[in-house]
C-alpha cells in the first residue's frame, strides 16, 4: 500500500517527528511504499542540516536523510513555511539574496501542491504533529 | 475509520472530541501523551470504558512503556507496536489525526 505522510511539528518539540519516523520505518519494513513525506508548518525544521544535538541523543535530521538515501524517499519541505523559518536550498538562498543555505541531504523544497498530490496518489495520508 | 489521539486527556480535549465523533465499529489509537487515556482509575477511565462498548481502542506500546504505564493499562485497550500501527492504517479506509 502507498502511504503519504504529513509532519507538522518541528524536531525535539514533542514527539511527532519521532512517531512519523518510526511509522515510516515500520511501513517500509512491512513492504509498503512511502509515496512522499511532506513537512509543513514547524515541521520544516526537520530539514535543517545545521542541527547539532548532543551525542547521546537521536539525530532527527540525519536520521531522515539516511532513511531517504536508503529507501529513495521523497522528503518535501513546504516552500512558504520554509521561507518564514529561514530554511533554504542553494537556489532559494540565491534568489532571496542570502549568504548561505541549510537544507539537509535528501530533502527538497517545493509547494503545497505536492501535499495535495500525495493525498491523491497515496492510499492513506497519515498526519503527525503539533 | 481509524482515529489517532496524541494529547493527554488531562490537558487537552481532543480525546473527548474524538470519542464524540467516532462511529460504532471504528478504531481509536492512542499515541504519544494520548496513551495516558488508557490508564485505569483516572478521571477519564469511565468515559474510555464506555467508549469501548462501541469502538476498538488501541494504545501504542512503546509510548505506554516510555511512560512507565505498562501495568496500568485498563482491560479492553489493546497494545500495538509501530508495525501494528501500520496494520491499523491499512485496515481502515481513512485516518483522522486529532491534534
Amino acid at each position: 500500500m502507498k502511504f503519504g505522510i504529513l509532519v507538522n511539528e518541528g524536531p525535539y518539540t514533542h514527539q511527532a517527528s519521532d512517531t512519523a519516523y518510526q511509522f515510516v520505518k515500520a511501513a517500509l519494513a512491512k513492504g509498503h511504499e512511502i509515496y512522499r513525506v511532506f513537512f509543513y508548518h514547524d515541521g520544516v525544521n526537520n530539514a535543517t542540516r545545521l542541527t547539532v544535538p548532543p551525542q547521546d541523543d537521536r539525530n532527527i535530521v540525519k536520521r531522515w536523510s539516511e532513511l531517504a538515501a536508503q529507501h529513495k524517499l521523497d522528503l518535501v519541505v513546504c516552500i512558504a513555511a520554509a521561507q518564514r523559518r529561514g530554511l533554504m536550498d542553494k537556489s532559494e538562498a540565491k534568489r532571496n539574496g542570502k549568504d548561505a543555505d541549510n537544507i539537509a541531504p535528501g530533502f527538497r523544497i517545493s509547494g503545497l501542491g505536492q501535499l495535495i498530490e500525495a493525498g491523491i496518489q497515496a492510499d492513506r495520508l497519515v498526519v503527525f504533529g503539533a | 475509520m481509524l482515529h489517532t489521539v496524541n494529547k493527554s486527556p488531562f490537558d487537552n480535549s481532543t480525546l473527548q472530541t474524538c470519542l464524540k465523533f467516532a462511529r460504532r465499529g471504528s478504531a481509536v489509537l492512542l499515541i504519544e501523551d494520548g496513551v495516558y487515556a488508557a490508564a485505569r482509575d483516572t478521571a477519564v477511565s469511565k468515559q474510555v470504558q464506555e467508549a469501548l462498548k462501541s469502538v476498538s481502542i488501541y494504545a501504542l506500546k512503546p509510548d505506554v512503556e516510555a511512560r512507565g504505564m505498562q501495568n496500568r493499562v485498563m482491560d479492553g485497550v489493546r497494545l500495538v507496536d509501530y508495525g501494528g500501527f501500520v496494520d491499523l492504517v491499512v485496515e481502515h479506509n481513512a485516518v483522522q489525526s486529532w491534534l
